[in-house]
């Protein structure tokens, strides 16, 4: 292990190693980010879910942007895979289908970060048991 | 390649490995192997969680999943279920014993709602045994901005502004120790981390050093600073290997990264750490006892003054602070003694760790505010009193604190309120009595521990509680008269004032505190010769009631001593002498034939 010689090297090294945990300091509290969820059941992975969640991680990264990423199980809108439902803070969900990986980075240029919308938005047609 | 997707924090505290989570990483590591998911789920073996009771616990993240109670073969379904299938596996999950909704996230459980994490910050959420995962915390930042831009006058007063006071028990301002010891000329100084926990059913530092080592490492780092020590100890129990395990650890990366040795982070400041092991013996918690144990010498105490932070660890000045004391000042270095003010009473900042433990439903290590009321505590986070029975009252700061009841469960709970209560803060144990616990017996239980415990140095102590144990037995058995009550408190004040140290100077309060709470209980033991909570077994008689007996014999067959006599198809007969009250003839007995007297 190498020796850190400064407060300066430390806080360098802070920042490097912050990464590792990111993941864990962002979910301690998801409402006050963006939380992106991928349907990744059966027919999600099958239309290719695995490609567009790493996409929407690598994204993130790159472009410094503060979001969570997780999996959820099958939305029920199976020929619209695969479907990403997104949550901006203080904002409804939002459910896009038939998602690619070139899509995906739309979505992350235009709604993640303009609040434009793109095409292909499943509009709600249900109810939860929480709104009843 | 595949990115990360899924952190899985498994609890590596004492408590939970008992429960087989060593087992469940492993198992957890297998699968991920097996299943080729090394790069797209971390586990990571974590401190202690503090929901103890519905240990071993697994979080996953980033969905903040709480699984509770794992078991080594459940680790497949969770696998399968919620990392390929995304599914959360409801059988795992916490359900509200109230509402029994189930809760997956931690947030919204009773258990945490009212808890504010300082000194247990990075526990049950970084691995303890690595150190880039505490510096990706913060963690030594709070050193570094000590060493690079605070003298140690300036640190100790914000530590004196902050208004922490010593976590250990005895609540002495903490800026205003660091004060002393810094005043003091000396060439060598010292400074002791007290991870001497010997409270029955206190377990907060052995978390912090097992969840958090490195906090407790920086901390004694800037308390060499600002007293001008270059040497720390910590004096920690035998008892607590894997608490060693992983200082020892800790240390090694420390001293590797440059972060305790000479000339740290490039200021020119040296300090270093070693450890000294105690046998557990709970006077060694005394600073004075400490430090002669830490010397090689017998654990007994010493009058003071001098004060340790006169003369101490050889002779040379020496400033001792609790673990969870220390594991509160890198925050309030960071955070600043504004924000750590803003929190507590007037007289008690910040949050204070206690251990919930007996006949409570949510057993386990809670941080929260000081000011916060026993009710809160007790049937909010702790979930209410065990089988649905009638809360009677609960006993802090261990053996040498009291017992508090229902008249004051809406006290806010600091320093100053509970000894105007009648007990103390202690080092934050909190066991739990309800209307099956006999106050004098529990009275009885901790004068035993404290006999058991005394260094035998000062003879109010040695002599004195075995005298005041012997007349709480005679209480216990039937065989005390009313002189016997009054003899019994006026030694617990002889006690009180004539022992040499806190341990003797302490130890009769449960015997005087229960006295005043429970005074009627007493009386009844001595002039009515019963027992109100049955537990008591000198005080009980086991009778069978004629009418209900049919003679079935099956609690003469069931009866250990053979205590039972009587023929088939006849009235049956207890035996009281040979009787030893265990309650199976009750138990087996299908007709109510058999009642407690």
């Amino acid at each position: 292990m190498e020796k850190i010689k400064s407060l300066a090297d430390l806080k360098k090294m802070q920042e490097t190693l912050r990464a590792k945990i990111d993941l864990r300091e962002k979910s301690n509290n998801p409402d006050s980010r963006i939380q992106v969820k991928v349907a990744m059941a059966t027919c999600g992975i099958a239309s290719g879910a695995k490609e567009v969640m790493e996409v929407f991680i690598d994204e993130f990264t790159k472009r410094n942007i503060d979001a969570v990423v997780t999996q959820t199980g099958c939305m029920g809108y199976c020929y619209a895979e695969p479907t990403v439902e997104i949550t901006k803070p203080g904002n409804e969900p939002i459910t896009f289908g038939y998602v690619d990986v070139k899509k995906a980075i739309r979505i992350i240029d235009k709604y993640v970060l303009n609040n434009e919308l793109v095409d292909g938005i499943i509009p709600v047609n249900y109810e939860t048991i929480e709104n009843k | 390649m595949a990115k990360i997707k899924y952190h899985m924090l498994v609890c590596g505290g004492t408590g939970c490995q008992a429960s087989k989570s060593e087992e469940i990483l492993k198992n957890f590591q297998d699968l991920i192997n097996t299943k080729g998911l090394e790069n797209e789920v971390q586990v990571i073996k974590t401190g202690c969680f503090g929901f103890c009771e519905k240990g071993p616990i697994v979080k996953m993240m980033p969905d903040n999943t709480f699984y509770t109670q794992v078991k080594p073969e459940d680790c497949a379904e969770i696998l399968e279920e919620h990392i390929i299938k995304g599914r959360r596996v409801h059988r795992l999950l916490y359900q509200d014993p109230e509402t029994g909704e189930y809760k997956s996230d931690s947030k919204h459980m009773g258990f945490y709602k009212k808890q504010i994490r300082i000194a247990l910050r990075n526990c049950g959420f970084i691995n303890p045994e690595n150190i880039d995962e505490y510096i990706a915390r913060d963690g030594y930042q709070a050193l570094g901005k000590v060493l690079t831009e605070l003298t140690p006058e300036g640190t100790i007063e914000i530590l004196k502004k902050s208004g922490l006071r010593g976590r250990g028990g005895g609540g002495f301002p903490t800026g205003l120790k660091w004060e002393i010891t810094r005043a003091v000329k000396a060439d060598q100084k010292y400074v002791v981390c007290n991870a001497d926990e010997g409270d029955p059913g206190a377990f907060m530092d052995r978390s912090v050093l097992e969840g958090d080592p490195h906090t407790v490492l920086e901390a004694m780092a800037i308390n060499g600073y600002c007293t001008g020590a270059d040497k720390g100890v910590i004096y920690i129990r035998a008892e607590y290997p894997l608490a060693v395990e992983r200082l020892k650890i800790a240390m090694k990366q420390a001293r590797e990264s440059g972060l305790l040795g000479k000339d740290i982070l490039g200021t020119g400041f040296n300090f270093d750490i070693e450890i000294r092991y105690g046998a557990g013996a709970f006077v060694c918690g005394e600073e004075t006892a400490l430090i002669h144990s830490m010397e090689g010498l017998r654990g007994e105490p010493t009058v003071k003054p001098p004060f340790p932070s006169e003369s101490g660890f050889l002779g040379k000045p020496t400033n001792v602070n609790n673990v969870e004391t220390y594991a509160n000042i890198p925050a309030i270095i960071l955070k600043g003694a504004d924000w750590y003010a803003s929190i507590g009473t007037e007289k008690s900042k910040g949050t204070k760790v206690f251990a919930l433990a007996g006949k409570i439903n949510n057993v386990g290590l809670i941080e929260v505010p000081m000011g916060i009321t026993l009710r809160e505590i007790i049937f909010e986070i702790g979930g209410g009193i065990k089988n649905d029975r009638k809360f009677k009252a609960v006993q802090t700061g261990g053996p040498s604190g009291g017992m508090l009841t229902e008249k004051d469960l809406d006290t806010p709970i600091d320093y100053d309120n509970l000894i105007a209560a009648g007990s103390m803060m202690g080092s934050g144990g909190m066991i739990v009595m309800d209307e099956d616990d006999c106050m004098v017996a529990m009275a009885k239980f901790y004068l035993e521990f404290t006999v058991e415990e005394s260094c035998g140095k000062c003879s109010p102590c040695r002599i004195g509680n075995k005298r005041l144990f012997e007349m709480l037995e005679k209480v216990t058995q039937g065989h005390a008269v009313m002189e016997d009550l009054d003899k019994l408190r006026n030694l617990s004040h002889v006690i009180k004032d004539t022992s040499l140290c806190g341990l003797g100077q302490t130890s009769p309060n449960p015997v005087l505190s229960s006295m005043a709470n429970f005074y009627h209980e007493y009386l009844e033991h001595v002039g009515d010769k019963k027992c109100r909570a049955g537990s008591c077994k000198s005080l009980m008689q086991y009778i069978i009631i004629p009418e209900n007996c049919i003679g079935c014999t099956l609690c003469a067959r069931n009866c250990p001593v053979d205590a039972i006599s009587g023929e088939r198809k006849q009235v049956h007969l207890i035996d009281q002498e040979k009787c030893i009250k265990c309650g199976a003839c009750m138990e087996k007995c299908k007709f109510n034939a058999i009642f407690i007297k």
